[in-house]
């Protein structure tokens, strides 16, 4: 099973278009979680979707899911990067008033390349990339992540909390 | 989320978290009652973006109320103006201010962590690149992940 999902504040109708597309052709199973629907959203015809899921069905997607579509947000990233989850991600556009800045253009740039994280910049190069995340899945490393933050971040903490305290 | 990595940090000390959404304290009370920590109290308050001015006033008020409330000695936030509401109310209460910019913010410092510098005891952006503490901008010490 794929599982997408697009945060839960807003709506990415460029990612659940192109995975709709693709998936038309596929023999594979796609969970969609899509955020705010509003009548303008794009519907997906290939799969299942809800608008939301509690952290509990999230959870549960996320274990049964073999690869994760999501946009470039952190949130999902570091869920997949501790879980050892393979993530294909597509970054929302400023420009295309998808969130506010290019932020996710840079967290893409950030983490492509990282191991289990696969970028697809737009539409167009979608499907050539779930291809490559697709044959990854199954043989590329997939180191977890720390379940907390970077240590020199926690004694940075730490060391303020003891001298003010 | 982000709060959650750093929840080691805070090893020994009595906590308070609060946030838009419920849903997580199942989460973050196990993973408190696995580090041995004070059994966490939770307060919620409305979520509002920077557009939906009676939503934002209504979580001043709540955020006022929760720091009245409970006086904590510090204050700690990644982001958005709630945190940004915590850090200054909490600074005109005497608490020491911590502020950790979202890793979500990569391209630039959030619009509320771009205002809170001055009121931020501890200022920190994820980012190596955005690093500016010369200038009043924030200390790069590491990222949640």
């Amino acid at each position: 099973m794929i599982f997408v999902t697009v945060g839960h504040e807003l709506g990415f109708d460029r990612l659940i278009r192109a995975v709709d597309i693709w998936s038309q052709s596929q023999d594979v199973q796609v969970f969609g979680q899509l955020a705010e629907l509003t009548p303008e959203s794009y519907r997906p015809q290939n799969f299942d979707y809800v608008d939301y899921l509690g952290p509990t069905e999230y959870q549960k997607k996320f274990d049964q899911a073999e690869l994760i579509i999501s946009h470039a947000g952190m949130g999902t990233i570091i869920t997949a990067q501790t879980t050892g989850k393979p993530l294909l991600i597509m970054p929302r556009r400023g420009q295309l008033k998808e969130t506010r800045n290019d932020h996710q253009v840079a967290t893409a740039r950030k983490f492509c390349g990282k191991s289990g994280i696969f970028v697809a910049d737009d539409e167009t190069v979608f499907p050539n990339v779930i291809k490559v995340a697709l044959e990854a899945v199954h043989t590329a490393d997939r180191p977890s992540a720390s379940e907390f933050a970077e240590p020199a971040l926690l004694d940075a903490l730490r060391h303020f909390i003891k001298e003010n305290g | 989320m982000q709060l959650q990595r750093i929840s080691p940090a805070w090893d020994g000390c009595k906590v308070i978290y609060a946030t838009t959404r419920s849903e997580y304290f199942a989460e973050i009370l196990k993973s408190s009652a696995n580090r041995n920590q004070t059994e966490p109290v939770f307060e919620t308050f409305v979520a509002a973006n920077r557009w939906q001015k009676i939503r934002l006033l209504i979580q001043l008020i709540q955020i006022l109320w929760i720091i009245v409330k409970h006086r904590p000695d510090f204050v700690v936030s990644t982001g958005a103006a709630s945190g940004y509401f915590a850090l200054r109310i909490g600074k005109l209460t005497g608490a020491k201010t911590i502020w950790l910019d979202s890793i979500a913010n990569s391209e630039e410092l959030s619009l509320s962590g771009q205002k809170v510098s001055k009121y931020a005891d501890l200022y920190l952006t994820q980012w190596e690149h955005l690093a500016n503490p010369d200038q009043g901008g924030p200390l790069f010490k590491g990222a949640v992940i």
